[in-house]
């Protein structure tokens, strides 16, 4: 097999034929190009449901109805879910992916490039579908995330709107899932077995998997909701012999390993980083790659977790509680090993190690207020409360979201070429720990003390921990964008950064220059 | 640059920057509001809807076609190919799970659902007529009486053809590894034929259900199971059958040798799962 030299093999058949400026980003192929779409894509979206956030902290800042109407609140919560969920959060690991994947194993792009651009080109359909169904008549999906019938069914053409933005989400994430497993099993370079490859491609691996397992039955389960609401169906109709409930099992068996497809990605991030600033190795590699894949598998038997409260037989409140706090084996192996690498490691604090370190306290904190929920007993007493809310808040924004920093501060450098502000990197970690446990930690008192969720008025009681936490939100809001300035600075400019800028960073993508060419790997390395 | 001729693949093929992606993102944007607009009765709904059906087609059409030229000017080599074989794998399985979402609904409601509407409680609480039997419209069912569809009549005749035709497929398979053609074509077309007659029987069904057995999708949770599932699987067996059409057009234009036919391959595993899937539905929709 002949190895081409860069760009020969685009060049020859459409040299005439490289578009430039918008049309460049709209027809790429390039992984590296569809990457960045990606994360600036994630980024906008963050910011998008982020104005949400606040609009609902905004609200619950005093007692009584001042900002939004009950019916607007309603939309703000289900909306800001829907889009952190499937606009940001997932968007950015995948980002993660199309940039670093081909970079880790050593292949010259993804292995479907050109459905690659497909992939990101459906996201901003599906956003524009989300946003502008807050302008038709009725308003906004505003249900909460989880879409649960009877109310979806009742709903106005904003809820349309929101399943066929997740039918078009599913189908971005199913297409780019598939293409994420083909390039790790079919484009590793010649010598890099799986048991070689960087942590960030196993936990992509499973994640992949998880995806293209679960997204269709998302999808089929709001096209039960479709048909029900304009075709006549019953199937959450008790009336005509279905329940509201087999939504809710549809829905969780899809949601559950959802939380994993969020949170196991930002493990592999998190995989990467604390070794290279801890200057060791991984601590118990093998024993990750079985951790990662028992998390996998455990979360599709645990769905029924969500619904304590339903109604179900005591028999099966006892299983998925059990099967539950099964799960907090393998993460307590990830969470030791994290610390048994930094363990007598030669240990510095860039960003990218705060944001790691920040997110281990942060995310085993929320792993234990997710044991707590885990018991059936506790659980009909919080369920529906703030306790969830700070529970979910510290693995989506303390798990996912700081792992994802960590990750952007780590590969900037070789995103850009140049080094970040490592000033405003730090300022910006601290800013944002000090917020969101301001914003979040006293939610758990909040839910303690029975303060319901996704409810725009509450009892005098609990008015000084919400004005807390509304504080500590639009606090945490604003220091965000320190990552943009610190983000665009990086991009304009900045001390000139080497191929390898962490001196403890291990991998392929360390032995390209940086910025990483437009082309790499096009004859592959070989790994011993 | 490099001076190496067309039949040369390169280490990996990575196609050049293109249209079809923004085209396909553009036609599933319009085909979203359209079918909104529809459901929600605005005028202007069914227009976009075929306007987005319509880029949908084209984007397929000139996409898939350029898929085929490339593999055609031997741009792909083995490495690209086992790239296919693997995401087609994966992309079955994403089928698979997607009908699993409609299955485990008939399984509940068989289970859980409507046992449990028909308990003593609900009985006494809700409605005092609730049967624990299936099929089953639903506790507050006030259409006319209907009758569910035998499996042994066309059902049973349906699992026949389709089961034939996964035969005539492997049959048209071996033609193509041993080259020869005539068996290649002949094997297509039966298979072709079967799928399209399995297809005008399930709407002379449809139309039977409707109008004489007086199943319809408003049949409560059995109408609703019956129809989405048969359903579904008669839009995918449609999808296959188009896609064993393209493949015999291309077996007519000189595509595919022996060695390099991935495409027939992919749509044969299509064919074959689709067929599992009605395999399922025959045993757990139409006879027990």
């Amino acid at each position: 097999m002949a190895a081409i030299p860069g760009g020969a093999d685009h060049a020859h058949d459409h040299a005439h034929d490289q578009p430039s400026g918008i049309m460049r980003w709209v027809t790429t192929t390039n992984h590296k190009d569809i990457g960045s779409m990606y994360l600036w894509f994630s980024f906008a979206m963050f910011i998008v449901g982020g104005i949400m956030a606040l609009v609902i902290r905004a609200e619950l800042f005093e007692p009584g109805l001042q900002v939004v109407d009950p019916d607007r609140f309603n939309q703000m919560t289900t909306l800001h879910g829907l889009i952190m969920v499937f606009g940001a959060i997932m968007p950015a690991f995948v980002g993660f992916a199309n940039w670093m994947i081909p970079l880790m194993i050593g292949a010259s792009d993804m292995a479907f490039a050109r459905m690659n651009n497909w992939s990101f080109w459906l996201l901003p359909p599906a956003a524009i579908l989300l946003s502008t169904s807050l302008l038709v008549p009725g308003g906004a999906a505003a249900s909460g995330w989880t879409l649960y019938p009877p109310l979806t069914v009742q709903m106005g053409m904003g809820m349309d709107m929101a399943i066929f933005a997740v039918h078009i989400l599913g189908i971005s994430s199913i297409m780019g899932s598939i293409n994420i497993v083909t390039t790790i099993l079919n484009m590793r370079a010649p010598g890099m077995t799986l048991m070689k490859m960087p942590l960030f491609c196993w936990t992509w691996l499973i994640t992949a998997y998880l995806v293209i397992a679960v997204m269709p039955v998302l999808a089929g389960a709001v096209t039960m909701i479709l048909t029900d609401r304009h075709f006549g169906t019953s199937f959450f109709n008790a009336a005509g012999g279905g329940d509201p409930v087999l939504y809710q099992h549809i829905f969780w068996f899809f949601g559950h390993p959802e939380v994993y497809i969020i949170a196991i990605p930002a493990f592999g991030v998190v995989s990467q980083v604390i070794p290279a600033f801890s200057r060791k190795p991984l601590f118990g590699y093998a024993s990750m790659v079985y951790a990662t894949s028992s998390i996998a598998i455990l979360s599709f038997i645990v769905w029924a977790h969500h619904m304590y409260t339903v109604g179900m037989p005591v028999a099966g409140q006892l299983y998925f509680m059990f099967a539950t706090m099964l799960i907090a084996i393998p993460t307590g192996v990830k969470v030791f090993n994290w610390v048994a690498t930094m363990w007598r490691g030669s240990l510095t604090f860039e960003t990218p190690m705060l944001f790691s370190i920040g997110f281990l306290f942060l995310f085993t904190l929320g792993g234990f207020s997710g044991l707590v929920l885990s018991m059936t007993a506790v659980d009909v007493q919080l369920h529906d409360t703030y306790y969830v809310v700070a529970h979910f808040h510290y693995v989506m924004v303390a798990g996912a979201l700081f792992s994802a920093y960590a990750g952007a501060y780590y590969w900037l450098p070789k995103w850009t070429g140049h080094m970040y502000d490592e000033k405003l990197g730090k300022l910006h970690f601290w800013l944002s720990i000090v917020f969101f446990n301001m914003t979040f930690f006293v939610q758990h008192f909040l839910g303690l003390a029975g303060m319901p969720r996704r409810i725009p008025d509450y009892a005098l009681q609990f008015a000084e921990f919400n004005k807390i936490s509304s504080i500590g939100a639009f606090g945490f809001g604003i220091s965000q964008l320190v990552f943009l300035v610190v983000a665009l600075k990086c991009i304009r400019g900045g001390a000139k950064a080497s191929a390898k800028p962490w001196d403890g960073a291990e991998g392929l993508e360390w032995t390209v220059p940086s910025p990483a060419p437009h082309h790499t790997f096009e004859t592959p390395p070989v790994i011993k | 640059m490099s001076s190496h001729t067309p039949q040369q693949a390169p280490y990996y093929f990575v196609p050049a920057p293109s249209t079809y992606p923004i085209t396909g993102s553009l036609a599933l944007l319009l085909f979203a509001s359209g079918f909104v607009l529809t459901v929600n009765s605005f005028n202007a709904g069914p227009y976009v809807l075929g306007a987005g059906l319509l880029v949908l087609f084209y984007m397929m059409y000139i996409w898939f076609g350029k898929v085929a030229h490339e593999s055609e000017g031997g741009l792909y080599n083995k490495r690209v190919g086992m790239s296919f074989r693997w995401a087609m794998g994966w992309f079955i399985f994403s089928e698979v799970m997607f009908f699993s979402a409609f299955f485990g609904a008939l399984f509940y409601a068989r289970v859980l659902a409507i046992p449990d509407l028909a308990s003593l409680e609900h009985q006494a609480l809700l409605w005092p007529g609730a049967t624990n039997l299936w099929p089953n419209p639903g506790p507050a069912y006030d259409g006319d009486p209907f009758t569910p569809m035998g499996a042994w009549g066309i059902p049973a005749i349906n699992t026949l053809l389709l089961l034939t035709s996964g035969a005539t497929l492997t049959w048209a398979h071996h033609g193509l590894l041993h080259n020869k053609r005539g068996q290649l074509k002949l094997g297509l077309l039966l298979t072709i034929a079967l799928g399209l007659i399995f297809l005008s029987l399930q709407i002379f069904e449809y139309m039977h259900a409707y109008s004489e057995l007086n199943v319809k999708l408003t049949t409560g949770i059995f109408g609703s199971v019956f129809y989405m599932l048969t359903g579904f699987h008669g839009f995918h067996v449609t999808i296959g059958a188009t896609m064993l059409i393209v493949i015999l057009c291309r077996v007519f234009a000189g595509h595919f040798t022996p060695e390099n036919h991935f495409g027939f391959e992919a749509v044969a595993w299509y064919w074959h799962f689709v067929d599992v899937v009605w395999l399922l539905l025959f045993v757990v929709v139409y006879w027990i």
